[in-house]
């Protein structure tokens, strides 16, 4: 499904606009307190945004770092390479009958779980991971006071990029997350436990992310919530329209990376967004959103070049591309587009256009073009 | 100061109003202004709209045509920061072209707050997206719009937010581009203002066609309309034959 089309029916609904933009609106006054009286903000901001890139250039040494820590504490990690494959691993880690609690996260979203939070009573939890500590195996939950401390089978899930290689790196990257994400300093409460636990570790289209080197950079995600929090395409639509991803600006960026740029959600995504800055100038990675979907939109394009029978806006952009590319041109193409809308207009105003362009009179009036160009001025003056 | 005008595409087709009132503004500060009649376009729409080879192609072009200038000015904080920002991404070696947006020409490069413009009008201002946070344009053309005689500036609420343009968002994504100016005029009428005003005409044709189908009564005016209004004795330049100017409920519109 489009991204256009999904939406549609999210728009009709004032309510969750309105209640998108309260949110939003504190979110962000929460973040301004935190980030713009804080002179170290960018200091931090750039620390954060090296130590992912350092990270998932080394991903690999990491994750097998993590790998001997955890199992050295008693645990055991498993990979999936798909979300059925995950699915699959943690049903058969979970014991049989006995419903498992589910402290979710992005991923546990991601690969479609769903349960209830784990209480005192509960004999098995699955746990979306925050970060995983790779030198002590250590599983990090921000934000969760009541700690991790089931008695039953405990899962752990998270995508490969979220492990971070030390102590020292955590602690950047947990400042970050609060300011950024919350608002305060320091999240109250953050839960740790070492590592014996089951950890499944999800790769899901990840390794190919990694191996675009102008889309990589999406993976530095922390998961704040910032990008959505000032998006205003997310603040009219909310999370349905970016599909079964992460939604709001960073998925925008994920999913067509992991799922292609064919499919029409895949095709769809770069293009949802007026490359408005905000996302950039809040993201606490330092993640150039509008950059990425620039280049994705690039890919989009560059996918249906080959195609036999160009679509109606290759042939209108390649024909703009083409006039535009010679002076005479050029000015031949603005005498015959100006006369023809005028022709279309009235009192001024064109008020519905035809084709591809009808997008735009739908609900804006267009100016008809004056009689005069700049350039017949200029000559003429 | 010699200034070469960079009209952009869109400006010399739809609005030409907009320079004009560029050329008439920097020659009543006392400069030469020269304009080449062999640009057409930055390639800013085909590069944000993923056609990157044509809009590459395009970015080579201006920049040899304009290769020699030192200063360039163009109304548009959009394909000012296509300029800066864009090109080097498509070539390194289209890095450094001198192409100063007409705030940052009249403020940084030409020192001027006070340009001498009259404009009796109620204003509030769009900071658009590429003024905002591409060209970090500040309050550049707040300082400016203070300094104009009998303007009266009133606050836009919400001002940071995106109008819902966005080029080919607006027609790819033509209901949540829609819903996102209905928000904008919303926070504009709020202000009680009869003009918008912003620094760039792509933004204004999206902002301005939604006032016009609304028949709203708001104008949509680019902010080197109001910097050239009533420059010296004579008033405001007219010229002969141009429609649109005089219907003041028109999408968009000379300045009066």
């Amino acid at each position: 499904v489009r991204f256009s089309d999904a939406a549609r029916p999210e728009l009709r609904d004032p309510g969750a606009r309105r209640r998108r933009r309260r949110a939003a609106a504190e979110a962000r006054v929460r973040r301004a307190d935190a980030v713009d009286g804080f002179p170290g903000w960018e200091a931090l901001r750039e620390a954060g945004a090296a130590i992912r890139e350092r990270t998932l250039r080394e991903l690999g040494t990491h994750l097998e770092t993590l790998e001997a820590a955890v199992e050295e504490e008693g645990g055991h990690v498993h990979w999936a390479r798909d979300a059925a494959e995950a699915r699959r691993i943690i049903d058969g880690l979970l014991p049989d009958g006995v419903p498992a609690a589910l402290v979710r996260s992005d991923v546990t979203d991601e690969i479609g779980l769903d349960g209830a939070e784990p209480g005192p009573h509960s004999k098995a939890a699955v746990v979306g991971a925050g970060f995983l500590v790779a030198e002590t195996g250590t599983l990090v939950v921000a934000d969760r006071g009541d700690g991790l401390t089931f008695p039953g089978t405990l899962v752990v899930v998270a995508g490969i990029e979220d492990v971070v290689p030390d102590w020292t790196d955590l602690e950047v990257l947990l400042q970050l997350v609060s300011r950024a994400g919350a608002g305060v300093p320091m999240l109250p409460a953050v839960a740790t436990r070492a590592g014996d636990f089951a950890l499944v570790l999800l790769d899901n289209g990840r390794t190919t992310v990694l191996a675009d080197p102008d889309g990589r950079a999406a993976l530095r995600c922390v998961h704040c919530s910032a990008c959505a929090d000032v998006c205003p395409v997310y603040q009219r639509t909310g999370p349905r329209p970016y599909g079964p991803g992460r939604a709001g600006p960073i998925g925008a960026v994920l999913t067509p990376q992991t799922r292609g740029v064919e499919a029409p959600l895949g095709a769809s995504l770069p293009f949802a967004s007026t490359l408005c800055g905000a996302c950039a100038d809040v993201c606490p990675v330092k993640i150039d959103i509008p950059a990425m979907l620039v280049h994705l939109r690039g890919r989009v394009v560059d996918a249906r070049r080959g195609r036999p029978v160009p679509p109606p806006e290759m042939l209108l952009m390649r024909g703009l591309a083409w006039s535009m590319g010679d002076q005479h041109r050029y000015e031949r193409t603005l005498v015959r587009r100006a006369r023809w809308a005028r022709l279309l207009s009235r009192d001024g105003r064109i008020r519905r256009l035809p084709g591809l362009l009808g997008k735009w009179t739908d609900a804006r009036d267009l100016p008809a073009p004056p009689r005069q160009t700049f350039r017949a001025w200029w000559r003429r003056r | 100061v010699r200034i070469a005008v960079f009209v952009t595409c869109w400006g010399d087709a739809l609005f030409p109003a907009t320079g004009r009132a560029v050329v008439r503004l920097l020659e009543h500060l006392g400069h030469e202004v020269v304009f080449d009649p062999a640009q057409t376009c930055c390639g800013h729409m085909h590069w944000t709209a993923g056609y990157h080879l044509e809009a590459t192609a395009l970015a080579r072009r201006l920049t040899e045509m304009f290769a020699g200038h030192d200063v360039i000015v163009t109304p548009s904080a959009s394909c000012a920061a296509t300029v800066r920002t864009a090109y080097p991404r498509m070539d390194p070696a289209l890095a450094g072209l001198p192409v100063y947006e007409l705030s940052e020409l009249l403020v940084d490069v030409l020192g001027v707050i006070d340009v001498g413009a009259r404009y009796p009008h109620r204003v509030t201002y769009q900071p658009t997206c590429h003024s905002l946070r591409a060209l970090a344009l500040g309050d550049r053309p707040l300082r400016l719009l203070r300094a104009v005689r009998d303007l009266e500036l009133a606050d836009l609420p919400e001002a940071g937010e995106c109008c819902g343009f966005g080029g080919a968002f607006a027609m790819k994504n033509a209901d949540t581009s829609v819903a996102m100016v209905a928000d904008k005029i919303a926070r504009i009428h709020e202000t009680g203002a009869d003009v918008v005003c912003a620094a760039d005409d792509s933004c204004l044709t999206h902002i301005g066609g939604a006032l016009s189908r609304l028949r709203s009564g708001v104008r949509a005016v680019h902010l080197a309309e109001i910097l050239a209004s009533g420059l010296g004795a004579a008033g405001p330049e007219r010229v002969p034959g141009d429609l649109g100017r005089a219907d003041a409920a028109a999408p968009r519109s000379d300045a009066p």
